[in-house]
């Protein structure tokens, strides 16, 4: 029983960096009024990472950084800026680590190229075994 | 079919085996770096962040002289254990010119009393808009930036003693 308590209590444990005492920015948690315009910011926080809880997306985050960049996005949506240049603003201070949409770069074009270059192989092995199977 | 294909499946296996206990092996880097590093500092004007000292624009780096930028905040743990060293260097003829992320004024006076201060100035990121601005991502955080205004050196988390001799070569390096 005392397991089961102590177990529980670890769930509440606080971590250990200490958070300021300041108010949430203005934009962290307020939609923004048009509709249209948050749902393309929500869609862009889903896809962005918080750099504080790094296996979480900004939307998903309660860390006050994950905050103030949600505050940005929706801030620059506002302001009619694109959430393509969004990320890529972002992404021209972090790298691409701080985005979960993976662009075709120098250094992830093998990602992309591997599963084509095993499908061709596959495709080729298939059509030699089944056209010496049609031979015999 | 030759014999030796047989072998080739296992193989793999054997190597992919072997290449995660090797990265299982390998320290985790969890922190995520700034790629401006090299680059200007962008244009920014923040306002005071303690009542006693000036704020901090871009223009304060331009004067031809290498300086540190220290991110940091009153609320923030490992700021206090770098607090003497950040103080070794000011003592050793450094400028630090310090950002205090999510911060009252009050809590940044105290910080100063308590701890001691290295700083010439230091500017409020209420929002953590500079911060964003130049690929910081936590605090304490500092950078090295040329008497250009470029960005020179990111050192990520507190400074430690090992650290100071360190960041002087790179402010040397930043003179050149």
């Amino acid at each position: 029983m005392r397991v089961v308590l102590v177990a529980l209590l670890t769930l509440l444990a606080f971590p250990l960096a200490a958070q300021d005492s300041m108010p949430p920015a203005p934009y962290a948690y307020r939609q923004l009024d048009d509709p249209r315009q948050e749902a393309a910011a929500q869609k862009l926080m889903e896809t962005l990472r918080c750099l504080k809880c790094q296996s979480q997306s900004i939307a998903d985050s309660d860390a006050p950084m994950a905050g103030d960049m949600r505050h940005q996005v929706r801030t620059r949506i506002a302001a009619g800026e694109e959430p393509e240049a969004i990320r890529a603003w972002l992404v021209e201070r972090y790298g691409d680590y701080v985005s979960y949409a993976p662009q075709i770069s120098s250094v992830t074009w093998p990602l992309f190229a591997v599963p084509l270059l095993i499908l061709i192989l596959a495709a080729m092995i298939l059509r030699r075994r089944i056209g010496a199977r049609g031979d015999a | 079919m030759r014999r030796w294909t047989l072998w080739l499946p296992l193989g793999l296996f054997a190597f992919f085996l072997g290449l995660a206990a090797y990265q299982l092996t390998q320290p985790k880097d969890e922190f995520v770096h700034s790629t401006m590093i090299g680059k200007p500092l962008p244009q920014f004007a923040l306002k005071p962040a303690a009542a006693d000292l000036p704020g901090v624009t871009t223009a304060d780096f331009t004067d031809g002289k290498p300086r540190l930028l220290n991110i940091w905040a009153s609320w923030c743990l490992p700021c206090i254990a770098e607090a003497p060293h950040l103080a070794s260097l000011r003592e050793q003829g450094v400028e630090i010119i310090g950002i205090a992320i999510r911060d009252r004024p009050e809590d940044v006076a105290r910080f100063l009393a308590a701890h001691g201060n290295p700083y010439t100035r230091i500017g409020a990121d209420d929002l953590s808009e500079m911060q964003l601005e130049i690929g910081s991502s936590g605090v304490p955080e500092t950078f090295v930036i040329d008497g250009e205004g470029k960005i020179r050196h990111q050192h990520i988390g507190d400074v430690r003693a090992e650290n100071v001799p360190e960041l002087l070569e790179k402010l040397r390096e930043a003179a050149e």
